[in-house]
């Protein structure tokens, strides 16, 4: 009796061991889209209907293929996020004719609040409001702000985890731009 | 005077139906969407922001539940304090039912042994030896001599 007793008192604990590693795996970002690009290798985009911020409906990024999508991850409490507006409005104004756009994915935010960067900086590209942060989770996002560039058929190209500089779009862009859907 | 009593009746009611919320109350009950701890306990800037909007709503006159609408309207569900109930989060909820009526049936169960190890039946001894009892009645009537 005894010893059917502690094997359980083991199970037990076993079970519950399992779940913290579980839970704490679970919880830990998603490094995979890193781990392809830094091989050269590109892979889907994540996509998800979201409301269209200051706007009717909803939009996704899917609706946007056939385009080189220069996707921004970004909140107004996030004082780099709103620092690097107005090189992406700038960014956005090169992007005419090109079939390209910058797509803004408002974090975890109040719409009042992004709206008034997005009125204070003049911004013309839509931004997508994702309120729960599962947007920002399939990219494996944690600290803001965030970019992610998409080609022509929908797939993750390059991505920069922290405020992007002139350079670097100057660096990602140009080749996308000159490719095929 | 029946309808005074009426009013007074349509008063309590009234003011019972929905008590105002205040800060604090909804504060140990809503997330800091960025710092992922209790927003009474968070000091970050979008802290302070949730506080605001949530000020900004007391003062339109909403209740606690219209507070807590409006924050998940904006920040999703993920900004109450309370664990999803689907998914794996609904572990959460049942580890702690499991691990108590676990902890009640190894009460009982050790409760159950205890009781039967405090209080041995008393052995019953081995019947004395024809000689061994002899011995003990001489010893026995000696001893009543003295």
């Amino acid at each position: 009796m005894r010893f059917r007793a502690s094997w359980a008192v083991i199970l037990a604990a076993a079970l519950l061991v399992g779940l913290l590693a579980y839970g704490v795996a679970s919880k830990r970002a998603d490094r995979s889209i890193d781990a392809a690009i830094s091989k050269g290798r590109r892979v889907e985009a994540p996509v998800r209907q979201l409301p269209v911020l200051g706007g009717q409906g909803d939009s996704s990024l899917a609706d946007y293929k056939g385009k080189v999508v220069v996707l921004n991850f970004w909140a107004s409490w996030c004082k780099p996020c709103t620092e690097e507006l107005p090189l992406l409005e700038k960014t956005q104004q090169s992007l005419a004719g090109k079939n390209a756009t910058v797509l803004g994915a408002n974090y975890q935010d109040l719409s009042d609040s992004a709206l008034k960067f997005v009125r204070r900086f003049k911004l013309t590209y839509p931004s997508l409001r994702d309120r729960d942060g599962q947007f920002a989770d399939k990219y494996g996002s944690r600290a803001f702000p965030e970019t992610f560039v998409i080609d022509r058929r929908g797939k993750i190209a390059a991505q920069r985890r922290g405020p992007v500089d002139q350079a670097w779009l100057d660096r990602t862009l140009p080749p996308l731009l000159g490719e095929k859907a | 005077m029946r309808r005074v009593l009426l009013a007074l009746v349509l008063l309590v009611f009234a003011t019972g139906a929905a008590p105002r919320a205040t800060l604090p109350d909804i504060e140990d009950e809503v997330m800091c969407v960025e710092c992922n701890t209790a927003l009474n306990v968070s000091t970050s800037t979008v802290a302070d922001q949730e506080r605001a909007f949530i000020r900004r709503q007391i003062a339109l006159g909403k209740d606690k539940q219209q507070v807590k609408d409006a924050l998940v309207g904006e920040y999703g569900p993920g900004v109450l304090a309370d664990p999803p109930s689907s998914g794996f989060d609904l572990a959460a909820w049942l580890v702690p039912i499991l691990l108590a009526v676990l902890g009640i049936g190894g009460v009982a169960f050790a409760a159950r042994r205890w009781r039967r190890g405090a209080a041995p039946e008393p052995a019953a001894g081995e019947p004395l030896a024809d000689e061994d009892a002899r011995r003990l009645d001489a010893e026995l009537a000696a001893f009543d001599r003295r």
